[in-house]
């Protein structure tokens, strides 16, 4: 099974089982770069795909809790050489994507990138600024070895492009439910969900809901318009306060199915 | 091939392009350099943008509009000055186009207003920009209340600091202006937050960038701004002299002011053209922020150019006494210009940019920015190797927002 058909896999068996698949987002290195790996552990084990984050200066699509992670990481001095080195170590229960701005790929090197992320058990990535008219070079790479370039679409996307985008798209589709950085608190209006019904309904790819995603209540309401849901700002935090991951993370998956949805 | 005034050029040389006043390709590249590298939330309005700015370049009322503002409100045409004493001391003859004489004090001001004028064009609800040494800001903020359009600027928190008066002036103009605490706090730390603000509401917010970087198309559009300093300037010597200068100096931070004044000239392959970056405290990483001489190729804001930056790819902190200067990337025309070798780039250091300043206010009576005096230093080098040459230096803008830091310069060098 290639990287791609891994992250669908994994998904799709999430949605079936328990109604919404869950997606977990965590700055690589922060708080503590050392307790990384088994942070990661504790969240792979929860969910059905774990999101790392590779820090950058310049986070143009992050809201404050990423921001500061971000920096933190940085200072910790976390690279995307440690972080391919940490993931190395083992296999974890999830399959993991790297959410990374471009820059530090390309610093890496695309053609090196898309083997050793393969090697360290990376099954795609996920580049908030890299829009698919700039994409080529990177999808190229990551196709060769069956890694997932997955594409985001927001509300703003018109239907041709939201087609264009959902064809092009490996492992599944971001849709970005909030117009703004990452983190921001979002309740849905009707308009969201109908919006993510459109994403569906063009996309033969799991559709996962992000940015904002922070309660049960957002998990319950998104059920039945998309396949699954990423939580990041708010696990960052919870990592933040020293709570257990895990613990957050099951606590939000149990309460999302308490009173059903609108599935 | 592009076809312009009945002369076909080969469109895979990025030179015969670029000489031609070519505007970059449909990926809005230059060369390898520009493009769009931004969220999936801001294609649609970048798109829209660029729809809107070709069409209003097209359309002669709006061009008469533009040039009515610039004439009857921003001051233009800007003069042209013969310099007879520092040419005297430099033993050359030394012009200077004088954007200090610009309204508000800078060339900010032509692309402030051109964009203004596009953004109420494109019915926009408000403008937000970004500023670094407050030129750019307080022209927007000038431009948005001639115009009646709800402004707000970021600006780093050390920019803040040591540009106090121009966060004066964009009060008075009733712009919002915020403090940007994050990442270094300077003029790249106020695109990352100017952008996120238009990543929240890419269909009411106009962003107004300051210089010709960013996204496509961005460079090109400001460029198109700013170009009339270049076709003044070019004007004005012919009909002075008779003859081109040898060469023309402008300072590099962005790089606007450059791009404006070279851009008439690309064609005129005699004329030298020289970028002079922030040498800063010396040629070490964080010392500096002179991208075309250190950087490497890397995407920043939105587009891909030469940039400052580490081995992981991360952007490395600048330095420089100008705040307008630093900054860690470089507009893609310029790095297409340093590639082709059609301008050359040199630095000027922190103690090169303040010598050149006090030399011009004694000699010359004329108060430059921190920014111009870089172009200053960078000119009275060129001098140096030219004796009898003639050189026009892009004076850039006037230097009252910098007097705590001459005066504090002053006193820590004596």
């Amino acid at each position: 099974m290639t990287g791609a058909e891994r992250i669908e896999a994994s998904l799709r068996e999430g949605a079936v089982a328990r109604g919404l698949a869950l997606a977990a987002f965590l700055t690589a290195g922060h708080p503590a770069r050392d307790a990384f790996s088994a942070q990661l552990d504790a969240v792979a084990a929860e969910v059905d795909l774990v999101e790392v984050g590779v820090p950058f200066s310049d986070p143009m699509a992050d809201g404050v809790t990423i921001q500061r992670a971000s920096r933190s990481a940085l200072e910790a001095g976390v690279t995307l050489r440690w972080i391919l080195d940490v993931l190395a170590a083992h296999p974890r229960a999830a399959p993991l994507a790297l959410m990374s701005y471009l820059n530090p790929l390309l610093a890496f090197g695309l053609p090196r990138l898309a083997e050793e992320a393969a090697a360290a058990g990376v099954s795609g990535f996920i580049v908030p600024d890299l829009p698919y008219e700039e994409c080529g070079p990177l999808r190229d790479a990551l196709d060769a070895a069956g890694l997932a370039l997955v594409q985001l679409v927001t509300p703003q996307t018109p239907a041709a492009r939201l087609a264009l985008l959902c064809g092009a798209s490996r492992g599944f589709v971001y849709a970005v439910t909030a117009t703004g950085t990452t983190g921001g608190a979002t309740t849905f209006s009707d308009g969201v969900l109908r919006y993510l019904d459109r994403v569906r309904a063009a996309s033969h790819l799991p559709v996962l809901a992000g940015f904002g995603v922070r309660t049960a209540g957002q998990l319950r309401e998104v059920r039945g318009h998309a396949d699954g849901a990423v939580v990041g700002s708010a696990l960052v935090e919870v990592l933040e306060r020293h709570d257990d991951p895990a613990a957050f993370l099951r606590g939000l998956r149990a309460a999302a199915l308490v009173g059903g949805g609108a599935a | 091939m592009v076809e312009r005034a009945g002369v076909l050029t080969d469109r895979e040389s990025p030179l015969a392009g670029v000489i031609l006043g070519a505007p970059p390709d449909a990926r809005g590249r230059f060369g390898p350099f520009g493009g769009r590298y931004v969220p999936e939330t801001l294609v649609a309005a970048l798109e829209r943008l660029e729809a809107g700015a070709r069409a209003a370049l097209a359309d002669p009322a709006f061009r008469a509009a533009l040039e009515t503002e610039l004439h009857t409100w921003a001051g233009r045409p800007t003069p042209l000055t013969v310099a007879h004493r520092l040419g005297a001391a430099w033993g050359a003859t030394v012009l200077l186009k004088r954007e200090d004489l610009a309204h508000t004090g800078a060339h900010k001001i032509n692309n402030a207003v051109g964009q203004a004028l596009l953004a109420r064009r494109l019915h926009a609800r408000r403008v937000v920009a970004e500023t670094g040494a407050g030129q750019h800001g307080v022209a927007t903020a000038a431009a948005c209340a001639r115009l009646g359009l709800p402004c707000t600027v970021y600006m780093g928190a050390v920019d803040v600091e040591r540009q106090a008066p121009n966060v004066e002036r964009m009060a008075r103009f009733g712009a919002e202006v915020l403090r940007v605490k994050s990442g270094d706090q300077t003029l790249r730390a106020a695109i990352d937050e100017a952008l996120r603000d238009w990543v929240a509401d890419p269909d009411g917010t106009y962003y107004l960038i300051g210089s010709v970087v960013g996204p496509h198309p961005y460079p090109w559009l400001v460029r198109e701004f700013q170009s009339v300093i270049g076709r003044e300037a070019r004007a004005q010597v012919l009909a002075d002299g008779g003859r081109l200068p040898d060469a023309l100096v402008a300072c590099v931070g962005g790089g606007s002011n450059a791009i404006g004044l070279f851009h008439a000239f690309l064609g005129d392959a005699e004329v030298e053209l020289l970028g002079i970056e922030a040498g800063g405290s010396g040629p070490e990483p964080g010392r500096h922020a002179a991208t075309l001489a250190h950087g490497t190729p890397g995407v920043l804001h939105g587009s891909h150019s030469l940039l400052l930056q580490d081995a992981d790819g991360q952007v490395r902190e600048t330095h420089s006494i100008s705040a307008g200067l630093d900054y860690p990337g470089v507009g893609p025309e310029h790095a297409l210009l340093h590639a082709t070798g059609r301008a050359r780039y040199a630095t000027a250091s922190d103690d090169e940019a303040l010598d050149a300043a006090a030399e011009c206010c004694e000699l010359e009576g004329i108060l430059p920015a921190l920014e111009s005096a870089h172009a200053l230093a960078g000119a009275r080098r060129w001098a140096a190797a030219h004796r009898g040459g003639t050189v026009l230096i892009g004076l850039s803008g006037r230097g009252d927002k910098d007097l705590a830091t001459y005066a504090a310069a002053d006193r820590e060098r004596r």
